[in-house]
């Protein structure tokens, strides 16, 4: 607003400063030289010159030092003291004195009605001691906003959220910590109320009790009496029975919500949560394959689909209506023979025609005896008993044509699909906790040991390249493993074998044991 | 059948004399409205409630200008050439100046822009005068009342005051030709020289387009807890600080600027109006004037405003209420800023923005074109409706004089 005026106002300004000064100036001469007005004279030219130097109205202070009487707010002060020496010298009185506050005394012009507690001029910046955040206050804003949020997603968000019924079957390996606690995470921050089956084959184990009771959620861990197969096949065949025993344990204690299947290597995002509770009796939604390919430049060719996506999509097929048609399935012509069969093996692991996790059910749909229940759908005994695999819950419904597609009809990818395991062989730390502390091996090249004894054995693997010139550190060892007498103490080796990659060394402080 | 005659003439009598009294009162009477009621008063129809004549002014006062210098549609002083828009075309236009209860002179005293776009104000009390001479000259209403049933548009930075800079508004005070007149202005703190008794503030002018095209949906949640864009030292203008906006600013800058609350800067991101959406808190501060269009935008997006200019008076102050909506904090408080905040119980402020949520708040702030109900336009007929029925003391007598014709500045006098 005031770009354009920044000559005129500073000019202005000026000319202020400098028209009182020539009336001090003229007055002086106009009268007899008595040595107040010569002192005065050279107060002026003396505060001009320091001015000049140090660049503000340094003057004015003066003047306002030496005139005022009253402890005036030292903000407003100097304004306001030129203002006199304006009102004082000029011809005609301002009018600046009508806004300003009533000060006792200094003031010439008369004050008209009310007065007003703003004041026009130069004011100072306020600002407080320790000018930082206060932790408290910063807590209580946070427990606003959480509560602004709430009042809002009980505005627009979903009403009456029915509860979030979670079945995951899992089994105790390396990489179970890793998946199992992403979905521990993302379903801890599910808005809604949230049951979390977790059905463990192989039977109950500390290892998976110790993951779940970290979340704080109710949880129902039961186990399956079968161990897990080790090919992909059988894994695939006992997760889908390990579901179904999941859902058996839904019809029996009556619980009411709605089932999702979070698999534990899934990904699943937070909408995913907000829109599976538009579902009424079974929807479907679209699942992103995550293959680990070595060829990233294959892109699958999708029966009936128009566009070729990069990653293959499973899930619900709807036309320009929204209507569903048919379904998005896996293609697995291209990886015929490069796929894996074993749970470690290095090859794309391939989804199911249809997964499981794509599917989410009303819970009344297993319950016994319930009157409401639509008809096309099969009781959940029937299956039990059957033969044949039942590859995805559509198994339960006589017609598929009941299935409800969420997420804008498919076209929202709301989870990823994703295998990825450790190699059988592998061992890993129980309970991922490294007790006792692994040894201290070799510092790092830069890092000088201030004082570690000297003819420290390491029972790390080493690459042979790493040199030290430091004396202290004598002996490498390369992938082999010799026992080695260690001087100080005797400590239990432990015998990592990491998954597949270089070891990096872990350099532990003695000291710091 | 005299008998029957008889009455029937006293009938007679009776109605003419009560139609005479009809001319001459004329008017209805405004019903006794509970003001300060938001979604009540703001619901107001002012059709049939009053009159409005607009006064046919040679294009040089305002077609010529706006031709010159089209950008005059898009800022924040814009309220003035829509209003002639709206009147020209509204139910509570009448070609009958007989009838009419207010006057309203179209002449875009703000319309003076630099290449910056920023008005220049120094030709427009030239502009006033040359417009009000002529009314005054051509048509006999202007001198019946000197100009108190008239009312115009003049939302400038100090209203008609006609000066950006304050100390220079406040020696110029209101031009002396409208000391009789109702202001429509934006600019409205107490006990200040240019705002007379009686006017009516609006808001600034923003544009409705604009702000519907960056609306996010209602259930994105509201993450951040203070919001603020603009200057905060003026550094072409005010290079020391402490001039522009009474070192407020700079002080929300010193204290603030490390807060992690606080997401204040000077940036200028597109997405600002999405921004405004997911913030609990908009500050308002004052700037060179006190009012901005910030209130605005504020109001709109559901942003709760704390307004920091002390003795501001809002838009429609009599119609809504201010105090039960946005936050008010006085100019010396800001270093507590965050601990104000923070001490608001969230009921309260769950309250406040359920106040804001009301459409009909949401109209009252913004000029869309064609006007709606409820919108500004029609705020301002009814603020304008309820100062009706005009007192009787307005009616100049004969030979009584109240304005100066050649009072105020020198330059002033000039023909424009």
């Amino acid at each position: 607003m005031k770009l354009s005026a920044l000559q005129q106002s500073y000019l202005n300004r000026r000319s202020n400063s400098f028209r009182g000064s020539a009336q001090l100036d003229s007055a002086a001469d106009g009268s007899v030289k008595s040595p107040a007005a010569v002192f005065w004279l050279v107060l002026h030219g003396v505060c001009c010159l320091i001015s000049l130097v140090l660049g503000f109205r340094f003057s004015r202070l003066v003047f306002f030092f030496i005139f005022s009487t009253s402890a005036t707010n030292l903000y407003t002060a100097p304004f306001r003291g030129a203002a006199e020496i304006a009102s004082h010298l000029d011809v005609r009185s301002t009018p600046v004195t009508g806004a300003a506050d009533s000060v006792p005394g200094n003031m010439t012009a008369v004050v008209a009605s009310s007065t007003s507690r703003v004041v026009v001029g130069r004011h100072g910046i306020r600002i407080r001691p320790w000018p930082h955040p206060d932790p408290v206050e910063v807590m209580k804003a946070h427990q606003i906003l959480e509560r602004v949020q709430r009042e809002q997603r009980a505005l627009f968000g979903v009403k009456n959220p029915r509860t979030v019924i979670a079945v995951t079957p899992t089994y105790a390996r390396t990489f179970q910590k890793l998946h199992l606690t992403g979905v521990m995470h993302s379903l801890m921050l599910v808005p809604y109320d949230l049951v979390w089956i977790v059905v463990e084959a192989g039977g109950v184990t500390n290892e998976t009790a110790s993951i779940i009771a970290k979340s704080g959620l109710r949880t129902i861990h039961v186990g399956f009496r079968q161990t897990m197969p080790n090919s992909w096949e059988g894994r695939h065949k006992l997760e889908s029975r390990m579901r179904l025993h999941a859902l058996g344990i839904v019809r029996e204690q009556k619980l009411d919500g709605v089932v999702m299947f979070a698999d534990d290597s899934n990904m699943h995002s937070m909408e995913l949560f907000d829109e599976i509770q538009n579902v009424k009796w079974i929807g479907a939604v679209s699942v992103g394959i995550l293959l680990h390919s070595t060829d990233s430049s294959a892109t699958i060719q999708r029966e009936g689909e128009e566009e070729s996506t990069p990653m293959p999509v499973q899930g619900p097929a709807c036309n320009a209506t929204n209507k569903l048609v048919g379904w998005h399935t896996f293609n697995s012509l291209q990886y015929v023979g490069r796929s894996a069969v074993y749970i470690d093996d290095r090859a794309p692991v391939l989804p199911r025609k249809l997964e499981w996790s794509g599917f989410v059910l009303n819970s009344r749909l297993v319950w016994k005896d319930v009157d409401d229940k639509p008809e096309w759908v099969k009781d959940l005994d029937e299956l039990d008993g059957a033969g044949e695999e039942v590859e995805s819950p559509l198994s339960l419904l006589k017609t598929t044509s009941v299935v409800e597609p969420l997420g804008n009809c498919g076209r929202q990818v709301l989870l990823w699909w994703l295998r990825v395991e450790a190699r059988s062989d592998s061992k890993f730390p129980a309970q991922w906790i490294i007790d006792p502390p692994l040894d201290i091996t070799v510092p790092s090249k830069r890092t000088p040991w201030p004082d570690a004894p000297p003819e420290l054995p390491s029972n790390e693997k080493m690459s042979v390249g790493a040199q030290t010139q430091d004396q202290q550190i004598n002996k490498h060892s390369t992938k082999t493993k010799t026992p080695r007498t260690r001087r100080s103490r005797t400590k239990r080796r432990h015998d990592t074998k990491v998954i597949g990659v270089q070891a990096s060394t872990l350099s532990v402080s003695e000291q710091q044991n | 059948m005299d008998f029957w005659k008889w009455v029937f003439f006293g009938f007679l009598c009776a109605a003419l004399v009560s139609r005479i009294g009809a001319v001459e009162l004329g008017r209805n009477q405004p019903t006794e409205r509970i003001s300060g009621s938001a979604g009540d008063v703001l619901e107001d129809n002012p059709v049939g409630r009053l009159k409005v004549f607009v006064y046919e002014l040679p294009s040089k006062y305002n077609k010529k200008i706006l031709q010159k210098d089209p950008r005059c549609l898009n800022h924040m002083f814009a309220a003035e050439i829509f209003m002639h828009r709206f009147l020209l075309s509204s139910p509570v236009r009448t070609l009958n100046p007989e009838e009419a209860d207010w006057f309203y002179t179209p002449v875009y005293t703000t319309c003076d822009l630099t290449p910056n776009g920023l008005p220049l104000p120094f030709k427009s009390p030239r502009m006033m005068r040359s417009a009000i001479q002529l009314i005054s000259s051509n048509w006999p209403y202007w001198n019946r009342t000197e100009g108190a049933d008239h009312f115009f548009l003049t939302p400038h930075d100090f209203g008609a005051c006609f000066h950006y800079q304050e100390e220079k508004a406040i020696e110029r005070g209101i031009l002396t030709l409208l000391k009789r007149a109702t202001l429509v202005q934006t600019f409205g703190q107490r006990n200040h020289v240019c705002l007379k008794d009686g006017s009516i503030t609006i808001p600034p002018y923003a544009p409705p387009q604009k702000i519907y095209a960056h609306l996010i949906p209602e259930n994105t949640p509201r993450s951040i807890f203070v919001y603020f864009r603009g200057l905060f030292y003026d550094v072409g203008n005010d290079p020391e600080g402490g001039y522009y906006a009474r070192g407020a600013r700079a002080a929300v800058w010193e204290n603030f600027k490390d807060n992690p609350l606080f997401d204040i800067s000077t940036d200028h991101p597109t997405t600002y109006y999405e921004d405004m959406q997911r913030a609990v808190f908009c500050l308002c501060p004052l700037g060179w004037a006190p009012w901005s269009p910030r209130l605005v935008e504020a109001v709109v997006f559901g942003c709760i405003p704390i307004i920091i200019a002390d003795d501001i008076v809002l838009p429609f102050a009599d119609a809504i209420p201010w105090e039960e909506i946005g936050v008010f904090v006085d100019e010396e408080d800001v270093p507590k800023l965050d601990t104000i905040l923070t001490s608001i119980p969230p009921e309260v402020i769950l309250r406040k923005q359920r106040l804001l949520a009301n459409p009909t708040m949401k109209q009252a702030m913004l000029f869309p074109q064609p006007a709606q109900p409820g919108d500004a336009f029609h705020q301002v007929l009814n603020g304008l409706a309820r100062k009706l029925p005009h007192d009787r003391s307005i009616y100049l007598k004969p030979g009584e004089k109240f304005l100066n014709w050649t009072a105020g500045p020198v330059g002033d006098l000039k023909p424009w």
